[in-house]
């Protein structure tokens, strides 16, 4: 999405070239566009705009993409209670939903 | 059949080698329509789902396409109401009445689950063709590649907005860049805006008393007269901490300047917080009005950085990353502002 960028840097979105077979899948299902199939390989064009949400690497059928698993809603409060939890090692919901 | 009663929004039944499949209504009524403002201001929360299974739009037959969706009502209406001029079957997945797109919708709206559904309708025997349509945001939870050994059937992805399957069956089942491409426009943030706010209604109720009772502490212990003239400023104040937050944040999303949100609940926080230090009783000395401002930012900040939770472009690591330095401006400011407001009245 042109209008909304965030925070550059901070997805954690790896690309295995190798493993990768060209089915493209990934780009078929990135809601942000995010690859782009050259030579019947892949390649992330815009890295910054990934949010994570894990479609790509769910439909890759080599494995050859990592998302960070974590799949929270990514809300504060959903975060609050997820570093609550690491430290008590209970699950809690402190805050709704 | 005794005991059944018919949804509202099925008009009829299609016969087929698997028996009737129910045919659904392309126009939504005002029972869709109540149902849909009780969803969207979280009354009936995520909750508000349909029956899995299979339907039906017009008069299909074995070659119409297969369109699977997910059991949330509001994610099977914006189907619905595109289908006025279609001849398909729509299989309804059990996603437990969450939408496609919440993150709490990977787990249960996945690959297992479209391929028990197809079973459970017998849809081989309905359709000819080995084909479903899925939304794209399915993709989260679905590993289209894995659908054909697990039923028989291929996934192919069509476009990620309901909107867009008319044109999508028109282009002969091709998505061109724009229907595959995310948007946050305006009416999609402004829609948002309730659940936001009714979020925060939990909270919003344990914090009151407690501004009333900091509000009524004085010089002579307890003021019963501070506590409400006060306690009502503060109540106030919070409130127009939420709608900074919660309203202004989203709906003003990309013309607000920066990228973290914390930042841009801060700034509108600090111009909502100008504003009603102004419109407040000039009673109020530099010391309470401090207070107050200094409030308004802070759950504005708070409030503006929870509405990562409901955009689609905020990746959870970079949530993670703006909490860091967030959470403590918000927690320091707010506790200033607390000291600050006990302490003003024994100044004065
Ligand atoms: S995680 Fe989502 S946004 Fe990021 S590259 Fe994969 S599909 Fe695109
Ligand atoms: S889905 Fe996997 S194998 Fe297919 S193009 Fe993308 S990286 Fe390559």
């Amino acid at each position: 999405m042109k209008e909304f960028r965030y925070i550059d840097g901070a997805a954690i979105l790896k690309l295995n070239e190798e493993a990768c077979v060209g089915c493209g899948n990934c780009v078929t299902v990135c809601p942000h566009r995010i690859f782009a199939l050259h030579d019947k390989k892949a390649g992330i064009v815009d890295y910054d705009a990934c949010m994570e949400c894990g479609a790509c690497a769910n439909n890759c059928p080599v494995a050859a993409i990592y998302v960070n698993p974590d799949d929270g809603c990514g809300c504060a409060a959903y975060i609050i209670n997820s570093w609550i939890s690491k430290v008590t090692g209970k699950r809690v919901n402190m805050f709704n939903n | 059949m005794p005991g059944y009663t018919v949804n509202p929004f099925v008009d009829g039944f299609q016969e087929t080698p698997a028996g009737p499949v129910p045919r659904v209504k392309t126009s939504l009524g005002p029972a869709d329509h109540l149902g849909t403002i009780r969803a969207r201001t979280g009354i009936a929360g995520n909750q508000y789902k349909i029956n899995p299974g299979l339907y039906c739009a017009g008069n299909p037959s074995s070659h119409s396409p297969v369109l699977v969706t997910a059991n949330y009502k509001l994610s099977f209406d914006s189907l619905r109401k595109e289908l006025s001029n279609l001849d398909a079957w729509i299989l309804v997945a059990d996603t437990r009445g969450i939408n496609v797109w919440c993150a709490a919708g990977k787990k249960t709206f996945s690959a297992d689950e479209i391929a028990l559904q197809v079973k459970r309708a017998k849809l081989s025997a309905i359709v000819s063709h080995r084909q479903l349509i899925l939304p794209q945001f399915a993709a989260i939870g679905v590993a289209a590649h894995t659908l054909q050994k697990k039923c028989g059937f291929n996934g192919v992805f069509g476009p990620l907005r309901a909107a867009d399957i008319p044109r999508f069956m028109k282009n002969g089942r091709q998505a061109d860049e724009p229907m595959r491409t995310v948007t946050f426009t305006v009416t999609e943030r402004s829609l948002l805006v309730p659940v936001e706010i009714c979020m925060l209604w939990k909270v919003f109720f344990l914090v009151v008393p407690g501004l009333f009772i900091l509000s009524g502490i004085g010089p002579d212990i307890f003021s019963f007269k501070a506590c409400v003239e006060r306690g009502l400023t503060a109540v106030g104040a919070t409130v127009t901490a939420i709608l900074a937050g919660s309203m202004l944040t989203p709906i003003l999303l990309p013309w607000i300047p920066g990228r973290q949100f914390w930042l841009k609940g801060l700034l509108t926080g600090g111009v909502m917080g100008l504003a009603f230090i102004f419109l407040v009783n000039d009673q109020a000395g530099v010391m309470e009005k401090g207070s107050l401002w200094l409030w308004v930012v802070a759950i504005a900040s708070y409030t503006g950085m929870n509405f990562t939770g409901a955009t689609p472009f905020t990746s959870l690591s970079g949530v993670e990353k703006e909490m860091q330095r967030g959470l403590p401006v918000q927690f320091g400011g707010a506790l200033l502002a607390i000291v600050l407001w006990i302490v003003a009245p024994f100044v004065n």
